[in-house]
């Protein structure tokens, strides 16, 4: 048993072993918006904030974390994240939508940090999430959209 | 064209309303009886909720919206008073017209079998409202106007809701005829309408099978055989029991399920799961033995699936005779969404959740193996996280396996069965291996008076339900389908076939014959252009005489891409143009070279005639969409077999198409008044044909053999 700090809660979780956050997520706490693709960092499908940075978290081991600050998903906000979702929305960038938590996830932490991005800096922080729908014309558009709303 | 952006602009408050209206309602809000149900595939309630029932899956392609849309349209509905909801599994109520008699999503046909059956439900649900409104105010209905969810009556100025109409519409009796819109009148058709399932994609509120939590659920992974044939011999449970969380370890028909409180472990469980196999009639052959046998195969004659004129005299008497040998890899579809399906089994019962294409196959199939009537197995239609035809088992593979997994615990808890990502890349059922031959004859002035083109792979229909109306002569149509109906005139003209018989598990793959045949026909009859010393825009023109829509198509890209403007040095273009699923395709790509000499695709134009486009940002996104899985495939994707063993296990080694290796696309839509065709498939079998032709006039070299990877060899590939 372990305390894990999800979403701005303290919450007590069954964390031994060598159990990815993933699955503490997922099957624990019921936090299913954030997905399992490959369980081998490969895909991105699973990416959550780790104090505010991108982190896989079907490999990240949860008793590894101790207080640091989790945000998933269904607890991301402020204005970056709302950019961003709403960027997302309004080019109706999600087909199958099953890559597009993490997707969002990614762009959001992207944009924390480089408030108006190059197409390179989207290469490089974009291209460990993979969407087999192929959304990606659209997924820079919207990360750039996000970017002049955000005044960057 | 109208955009997306100008339409939202152009629409006062159309931006907000759209984008806070929609919602996805997993079950019905309303007990039955309150609201107005004149079909099958509409609900009105008395809160003004207009609920529209898809009997196709959402799996990406967005058929949700453009379902609605067809019905909402007729109905002369507010866009932000529509939902939808998925339709329970009944093939009678929710037959695919297309290809039924089933329930079933595939073949792009969402669109094109439910255009005229949704219109006629909707129109016949206004048609009862405004009949309710004439009979309640007193005035002829023909009176009456009905807009964006509004009942209106001019001269008395009398207005209702919807809503407020349901109670005395329901007790009327749904007219026989209806009138359809003049297009000209339509007000939702045609236009750029967000998707309604945007939201809950954005927020991680859509649930997909994935996300099933029910009361007590134990999941379920499966050790499968590691040669495709192979069965469970014996098995030790004990170590796998001793992993905490492991509940139970059950044999089932494809191989021992480990099961559990979690998914990790499930996954411990068995890991930890010691099997024998029994390997006597496994398929021990690799991709290797496949390819010579293959290509053996393709020497000898087949049997025809076209024959015109006389292609064997005509070769021999051609000027010039070009022969070409293509070989494709087996394809995994590798959807986001690994396999999954719940199954909770009670007493005389049985309920499923899946996001499966074929849902009265599975509710079929998960009856047999429970011994309840289908009637008794309730499907709950979840969001398939991508499919690309994989969700599309003739068997219910994957229903199946969780139903045994079920009934196998004794029905103890619901079980959501679960293939890992190394499961999905080595369970088989992939886009064949084929091998093509082609030989083309040029008369004197460069004319192509002969085509021979034989095609070497196994059938995906052979044993399924389809078989009895997709294979004719001995000739699977979905092995052909793309080389039989070439368009070109060229006279002398035939495709063989060789169907072979290998234990390796296939299936349709998204845009399935044309996969293959798109890339073959298009790069060689390039190949036979270039040895005629004509342009490859030209030649195909001119053997399109007599096929105006794929003219107009080709003419759309070739003008849209610029096709006669010079590029610059280190650049080339490459054409395509395919039908597939009743919609032509032309795609024009823009190649650079990447240091390992494999193609960058920089940008691709195209042009689609796909009939009506119901929602043209849709028809966009699944252009775009198209290209990316197929470039997809066509730069890196292989299944490899070495003496029956998968090699790839996950991404890393299946790798996938990344964000830094899309091209920009530019979509252009032909604008016709014909029926909607598919968009979901018809988009992926140009782009590899554009891209090799186009690697072709930049360095010479002609692509035999998917994926491009090959032309570098291992360790000379940049990442």
């Amino acid at each position: 048993m372990g305390t894990l700090r999800i979403n701005g809660a303290a919450r007590t979780v069954d964390a031994d072993g060598d159990v990815p956050l993933l699955w503490v997520l997922r099957d624990e706490l019921g936090l299913t918006g954030t997905k399992y693709g490959c369980g081998i960092a490969q895909c991105g499908a699973c990416t959550v904030h780790v104090d505010g940075r991108a982190a896989r978290s079907c490999v990240t081991p949860a008793a590894g974390l101790g207080d640091r600050e989790i945000v998933t998903i269904e607890g991301v906000s402020g204005n970056v994240a709302q950019a961003v979702q709403g960027a997302w929305r309004r080019l109706d960038v999600a087909q199958c939508g099953y890559c597009q938590s993490g997707q969002i996830m990614s762009a959001i932490a992207l944009l924390s940090e480089k408030p108006r991005p190059a197409d390179a800096d989207i290469d490089a922080a974009m291209a460990g999430n993979v969407c087999r729908c192929a959304t990606y014309v659209r997924i820079r558009a919207a990360i750039h959209e996000a970017a002049r709303t955000l005044g960057g | 064209m109208l955009t997306r952006r100008h339409f939202l602009q152009s629409t006062a408050l159309a931006g907000a309303t759209l984008l806070i209206g929609f919602r996805l309602d997993p079950r019905p809000a309303l007990a039955a009886g309150e609201a107005l149900e004149p079909n099958a595939f509409v609900r009105i309630a008395p809160d003004n909720t207009v609920t529209i029932i898809g009997k196709h899956i959402e799996m990406g392609q967005g058929s949700y919206t453009g379902l609605a849309t067809i019905l909402a349209e007729e109905l002369d509905a507010d866009w932000s008073q529509v939902r939808v909801e998925p339709a329970p599994a009944d093939a009678e109520r929710y037959n695919n017209l297309l290809w039924g008699p089933m329930q079933g999503t595939g073949g792009s046909t969402a669109m094109a079998n439910s255009w005229e059956q949704l219109r006629r439900a909707g129109a016949t649900a206004r048609a009862m409202l405004v009949e309710a409104a004439a009979r309640d105010w007193g005035v002829p209905a023909s009176e009456i106007t009905v807009d964006r969810g509004v009942v209106s009556h001019a001269p008395s100025g009398r207005r209702a809701t919807f809503g407020e109409l349901v109670p005395k519409a329901k007790a009327l009796t749904p007219p026989a005829q209806v009138p359809l819109k003049d297009p000209k009148d339509w007000k939702l058709v045609g236009k750029p309408l967000l998707r309604v399932d945007g939201r809950a994609k954005t927020d991680g509120s859509a649930q997909f099978t994935m996300d099933v939590k029910l009361p007590g659920m134990l999941t379920a992974l499966i050790a499968r055989p590691p040669r495709f044939g192979a069965t469970v011999k014996s098995f030790d449970a004990g170590p796998a029991l001793q992993v905490k969380g492991v509940t139970h370890v059950v044999p089932v028909p494809s191989g021992v399920a480990v099961v559990a409180t979690s998914f990790w472990a499930a996954r411990k469980g068995r890991e930890a799961l010691r099997v024998t196999w029994d390997e006597s009639r496994a398929e021990t052959r690799g991709t290797d033995e496949l390819y010579a046998a293959y290509r053996t195969l393709a020497r000898r004659p087949g049997k025809f699936a076209r024959r015109d004129g006389d292609p064997a005299s005509a070769l021999r008497g051609a000027a010039k005779v070009f022969e070409a040998v293509y070989e494709f890899p087996y394809l995994a579809h590798a959807p986001m969404e690994p396999l999954d399906a719940v199954v909770r089994l009670a007493p005389g019962e049985c309920e499923m959740w899946a996001g499966s294409q074929i849902p009265t196959v599975d509710q079929q199939v998960v009856a047999q193996i429970v011994g309840l009537p289908s009637a008794k197995v309730r499907i709950n239609t979840m969001l398939a996280g991508g499919s690309f035809g994989r969700r599309a088992t003739p068997n219910g593979d994957v229903a199946g396996e969780a139903a045994a997994v079920a009934k196998a615990v004794g029905g103890a808890a619901p079980v959501k069965l679960v293939w890992t990502r190394e499961d999905d890349l080595q369970g088989g059922r992939y886009r064949p291996l084929y091998v093509h031959r082609l030989r083309g004859g040029l008369d004197v002035r460069g004319d192509i008076v002969a085509w021979e083109q034989r095609i070497v792979g196994q059938s995906i229909l052979k044993g399924t339900p389809f078989e009895a109306v997709q294979v004719k002569n001995g000739i699977d149509q979905t092995s052909v389908e793309g080389a039989s109906s070439l368009p070109y005139a060229v006279p002398n003209l035939s495709v063989e076939l060789h169907t072979t018989d290998v234990g390796v598990p296939v299936l349709w793959w998204r845009s399935v014959g044309s996969t293959h045949t798109a890339f073959s026909t298009e790069t060689f009859l390039d190949e036979l252009a270039h040895a005629a010393g004509r342009d490859p825009l030209e030649v195909r023109r001119t053997l399109l005489l007599k096929h105006p829509r794929h003219l107009a198509t080709l003419d759309l890209a070739a003008e849209k891409a610029g096709y006669r403007e010079p590029l610059p040095a280190g650049r080339a273009r490459g054409i395509a143009l395919h039908e597939s699923f009743g919609s032509v395709v032309a795609q024009i790509a823009e190649v650079s070279l990447r240091p390992d000499g494999l193609p960058k695709v920089e940008r691709v134009t195209c042009a689609v005639d796909c009939g009506t486009a119901i929602n043209p940002d849709i028809v966009r996104s699944q252009m775009e969409g198209g290209i990316g899985y197929g470039l997809a495939a066509a730069m890196w994707s292989e299944i490899t077999i070495v003496k029956g063993r998968v090699q790839e296990r996950n991404f890393d080694g299946y790798r996938p198409l990344r964000i830094d290796e899309m091209p920009a696309i530019d979509v252009h839509i032909v604008t016709t008044g014909a029926a909607p065709t598919g968009v979901g498939e018809p988009g992926v079998p140009p782009i590899a044909p554009a891209v090799a032709n186009a690697l072709f006039h930049l360095t010479g070299r002609r692509v035999r053999r998917l994926p491009f990877a090959r032309l570098a060899p291992a360790g000379t590939r940049t990442a």
